[in-house]
């Protein structure tokens, strides 16, 4: 009973064979039913679709059943007895780009998808940029449709040597390749027997066994306060918990403490959880602490230790993704969210844009367009306490929401 | 540092139980959406470990069709008391009688569809500005591209081409007066980690979830039970059989399955080799290939 989770990404641009992979990964991972094998069926006699349309598995809106395309972002999940995994299903299309940036927020590890036949393109290099601009640590570029390049071996290399090729300039460390065909299930589940030159796992071993638990950060600790329970009963009167989700590092009962913005300190007195008291807590736990001394926290500090406290800014630099068709202009104003935090802020600078597809600079702008992405500097009404995105995934990132519509409309890694 | 790892069902539990508490902070009243069955319950679970030591600061809310078994109500009365919520109950007849919402015409009317004019009626009625459901993206396709915090415009309509997009762990849930959230706690939850999470944690449950002796009808390979909402078609007769149920709905479309599984263990052995969805049995999602989108377009959970 005890698994445990791996969160993935899978990028590729249209009719590389990405939704017949995740219906391979979850039809031979007995993570479909029968029932909804029979209701897509049913819809791909009624289209007149060849085969059946795996792709209806994962195609859940009319408007996307209509178009044939990917609109949205949709979850996914099977389990081996080793590991749950998670599936955010990115849709491929250019104008798309965010809602990759989306599922690769909180993925562990990247699927991108190559056609064996047009080799690396210019998607192939704008999903992995977003990858390695996501801090996703770990990479497996699968070469699809092996099959219809009569599994040439010599077809994997050439584009494996393209890959490798523009990957320096990518922040990956962690980067595998796997000839498969989707379609046919080599080297998706078991190894293939038509490319016996492939000496290297399969991809599903390679999803169970990869290594995830060190790419967490243990030594930073950091506890943004999200609630402070206040129990109105007798036996609990004077109790006073600072609930939160650990971002980083570990708490251990006794140790010194610091909160921001007050600067105080304190000793942790207990950790606290319904099912009893804990001696520590790390990362991603959900805990409440109570400490020492009564000092005043609200929601939005930040409990850290002495020795180790984030940074703490008015003046952020930021890559951002823009989301919104609402272009994003120098010296707008936004509501800034940070871990539990938010504050207004304002755009002082649009330092440059990104071409997604060279990773060349682009200076002199002054704004950014839906799916673009840029490094801004912004100027916060209050300090932020935050950690570089490249150490910290949750006290690194932001949102920014448009004060008129609500709407979130950037997708923000600190520098 | 491997000890310092954490298993699936933690992470799923930790995950929830920020939702839990980031909601507390950023609506001003939200409710628990409560139906009796385990997806609900295993929610009421986690908004008291959110909370613990202090009571769960949400009320319960159920949409009664008053086609439900009586076994989930009197467990759903229990369930309120025992742990200091408050439980507020919508009743569909309501609807009716006021003429807000019209029953269904034929032999076995489902008041489903019913439900979402007294959750929205109820919604406004109460102020309610968040109201939490134990949606969980692998029931069912359009619930596979739900948000955590799923905004509805001031009618309680879902737009599903035009969702906020959600990223790490920030949930943004600014609205404009009158608009409203659905929010999803165990989104990322399959069927088979909610029964393994019922075992760990030990939460009990309704009796029909386990099995036993119940008169039925066969009604296109489904078992519906006997009850005075259904109305046996020719050639129908009720049979003994022993079922259990894997979903709780009204009693009209909710299929039991023929199961000797009596224990949690025995569940989780049958779920792990089912071959069959668990909406599957539910006949409400079998009208059109978008029924849930289309529900939930206009205010469904």
């Amino acid at each position: 009973m005890d698994m445990d989770l791996l969160r993935f990404t899978t990028a590729g641009s249209v009719d590389d064979g990405k939704s017949t992979l995740i219906g391979r990964l979850m039809y031979d991972t007995k993570s479909i039913f029968e029932d909804q094998i029979d209701a897509i069926e049913e819809s791909s006699k009624n289209r007149g679709d060849e085969h059946v349309n795996l792709a209806l598995l994962t195609d859940g809106l009319k408007a996307e059943r209509e178009q044939g395309i990917t609109i949205d972002v949709a979850y996914r999940y099977f389990a081996t007895p080793k590991r749950k995994f998670i599936i955010a299903d990115t849709p491929g299309h250019i104008q798309y780009t965010r809602n990759m940036v989306t599922g690769a927020s909180t993925a562990n590890l990247a699927i991108i998808l190559i056609d064996a036949r047009k080799g690396v393109i210019e998607q192939t290099k704008r999903h992995s940029f977003i990858a390695s601009l996501l801090q996703i640590k770990h990479v497996i570029v699968c070469i699809n449709k092996m099959d219809l390049v009569d599994y040439s071996e010599e077809v994997f290399e050439n584009i494996k040597n393209e890959y490798l090729g523009f990957d320096a300039k990518l922040e990956i460390p962690d980067i595998r390749f796997i000839p498969i065909s989707a379609l046919h299930g080599d080297n998706v589940v078991d190894r293939s027997k038509n490319m016996d030159w492939y000496q290297g796992p399969s991809l599903l071993w390679t999803l169970e066994n990869v290594q995830i638990a060190s790419d967490r950060n243990f030594i930073d600790s950091r506890m943004p306060v999200q609630w402070v329970i206040r129990p109105q009963s007798d036996k609990y009167h004077d109790f006073r918990g600072f609930a939160g989700t650990i971002n980083g590092g570990v708490f251990r009962k006794g140790e010194e403490v610091v909160v921001l913005p007050s600067g105080f300190t304190s000793k942790i007195k207990s950790i606290e959880t319904m099912n009893g008291q804990l001696n520590e807590a790390y990362a991603p736990m959900s805990i409440a602490l109570t400490l020492e001394d009564e000092i005043d926290i609200s929601r939005g500090d930040m409990i850290a230790k002495p020795n180790n406290q984030p940074k703490s800014s008015q003046d952020i630099e930021i890559m951002v993704c823009w989301l919104n068709t609402n272009a994003l202009k120098l010296g707008s104003k936004y509501t800034v969210k940070h871990t539990t935090n938010e504050a207004k802020c304002i755009i002082k600078d649009v330092r440059y844009k990104v071409n997604v597809n060279t990773l060349e600079k682009i200076e002199g702008v002054d704004g950014l367009e839906v799916n673009d992405i840029g490094r801004i500097q912004i100027k916060t009404a209050k300090p932020l306490f935050y950690d570089p995105y490249m150490k910290n995934r949750n006290t690194g990132s932001v949102i920014l929401i448009d004060e008129f519509t609500n709407e979130t409309v950037g997708a923000g890694m600190i520098i | 540092m491997s000890s310092l790892n954490l298993s699936h069902l933690d992470q799923l539990e930790s995950e929830a139980i920020f939702i839990f508490r980031e909601v507390a902070a950023q609506f001003e009243k939200p409710v628990i959406l409560f139906s009796g069955g385990k997806d609900s319950i295993t929610m009421v679970h986690l908004a008291r470990k959110a909370f613990w030591p202090a009571k769960v600061p949400f009320p319960l809310l159920h949409i009664d069709t008053g086609h439900n078994f009586p076994e989930a109500l009197e467990f759903r009365d229990n369930l309120a008391e025992k742990y200091g919520v408050t439980l507020d109950i919508g009743l569909v007849q309501d609807s009716i009688d006021k003429g807000t919402a019209r029953e269904e015409k034929g032999l076995n009317p489902s008041r489903n569809s019913l439900q979402s004019i007294t959750l929205l009626e109820k919604l406004e009625e109460g102020g309610y500005d968040a109201a939490f459901g134990g949606g969980r993206r692998d029931e069912e396709k359009a619930r596979a591209k739900e948000r955590f915090f799923s905004h509805r415009d001031d009618f309680g309509q879902w737009d599903p081409k035009n969702q906020r997009p959600e990223l790490w762990n920030l949930y943004n849930g600014k609205k404009a007066v009158g608009e409203s959230f659905r929010i999803f706690p165990i989104s990322n939850w399959t069927e088979m980690d909610v029964w393994q999470y019922i075992k760990k944690e030990k939460i009990d449950l309704p009796s029909i979830y386990f099995s036993h002796k119940r008169s039925v009808v066969n009604r296109g390979g489904v078992w519906i039970a006997e009850s005075p909402y259904n109305t046996l078609l020719e050639k129908e007769s009720y049979e003994e059989r022993v079922i259990r149920y894997r979903t709780l709905g009204c009693m009209t479309i909710t299929g039991a399955i023929e199961s000797s599984a009596s224990t949690l263990d025995d569940i989780i052995e049958e779920v792990a080799a089912a071959r069959q969805t668990e909406r599957g049995n539910r006949a409400d999602d079998k009208r059109s290939e978008a029924a849930m989108e289309d529900r939930k377009k206009q205010g469904y959970f």
